[in-house]
């Protein structure tokens, strides 16, 4: 697989520690909601470093958007969130990964559950839903610290209010006045709650940090949904 | 600590398709999983994949002057995902 080369057509700010990154990328083959791209920085002394990122745009969507999150040591997000200018361009690689991919399987509701900036992959696959008027019906489960934190928050939001959408927060640290959302940590409770029962059959998706990825996992399988009907994908930092 | 969705793009490098799918039997437990499932380390001088189940180090992978070197004596076998209509 080669690298190619994007071109920066935007640089949206989502919060204060997060950005959507638009690209154009010359003969991009197209993806499926899920996937990422690996990004790889050359420094002038020939210095690489290369990070995964996951695909925030639906593969309706105009542009490849990739929605990063600068971490405190990231010497890679750092860049990309803070330094990165339109016209800028940056090496990619991919479209890659097979596993945390939804292609608009009818075989069951789909369930989405994201912590942090897991939540973009989840969004690619919600606007992939609703871009195909699929009528599998779609719940997501965003934890978050604070409201400030919820990435795509006024478009989630606006997508609840679609047919067979349901969007549900958690907010662990700092809530509004007048939340009327969930208020702690993914637990096994809120998992038996928030989530569709195993009889159902869902679709789930998991993505967050390693510890969150853990807790709803092992939830959803203790609570005896089909360890094969569960996928999962870590974010961390990943500084060498 | 990630997991083998991380490494997608360099595996489908070195092996020449996705490898996320694919189930890999750990030489250390007798686990099996899929790839993707996998622990992964970044932080090592290269890429360390261990199961989940047992820790054991399944492959090391490591790039230099643009060529990989990867070693999967970890990996007791590599296996076809389930069928997409098993889901």
């Amino acid at each position: 697989m080669n690298w190619r080369i994007g071109t920066v057509v935007d640089v949206q700010a989502e919060t204060d520690r997060t950005a959507s990154i638009v690209l154009s990328v010359p003969d991009w083959p197209g993806h499926r909601a899920g996937q990422h791209v690996d990004v790889r920085l050359t420094a002038e002394d020939g210095y690489q470093a290369q990070r995964s990122y996951s695909i925030a745009s639906a593969p309706e969507d105009e542009g490849l958007v990739l929605t990063v999150e600068r971490l405190d040591d990231g010497e890679v997000s750092s860049y990309l969130v803070g330094e990165l200018r339109t016209g800028d361009e940056l090496e990619l690689r991919g479209p890659v990964g097979g596993y945390f991919v939804w292609d608009g399987s009818p075989a069951g509701p789909l369930m989405l559950i994201g912590g942090g900036s897991g939540i973009v992959p989840l969004r690619a696959m919600l606007r992939h839903r609703i871009a195909q008027g699929s009528a599998v019906p779609v719940r997501l489960l965003y934890s978050a610290r604070a409201p400030g934190d919820l990435i795509y928050r006024d478009e989630l939001v606006a997508a609840g209010r679609e047919p067979g959408v349901d969007i549900r927060f958690t907010l662990t640290r700092e809530r509004p006045d007048g939340w009327n959302g969930y208020d702690r940590r993914i637990d096994r409770e809120l998992i038996a709650d928030a989530v569709w029962a195993p009889a159902d059959r869902p679709l789930v998706y998991v993505c967050g940090p390693t510890a969150f990825v853990e807790v709803a996992a092992d939830a959803l399988v203790s609570l005896g949904h089909e360890p094969g009907r569960i996928r999962t994908e870590r974010f961390g930092p990943t500084g060498r | 600590m990630l997991d083998g969705n991380a490494i997608a793009g360099t595996l489908s490098t070195v092996f020449g398709a996705d490898m996320t799918l694919v189930v890999a039997t750990c030489g250390g437990c007798g686990a099996r999983g899929p790839v993707a499932e996998t622990a992964v380390y970044v932080r090592a001088p290269g890429l360390v994949v261990r199961c989940r189940s047992c820790d054991s180090v399944l492959a090391v992978v490591v790039e230099r002057d643009g060529r990989y070197c990867v070693d999967v004596r970890g990996v007791a076998g590599l296996g076809e995902p389930p069928s997409p209509g098993g889901r």
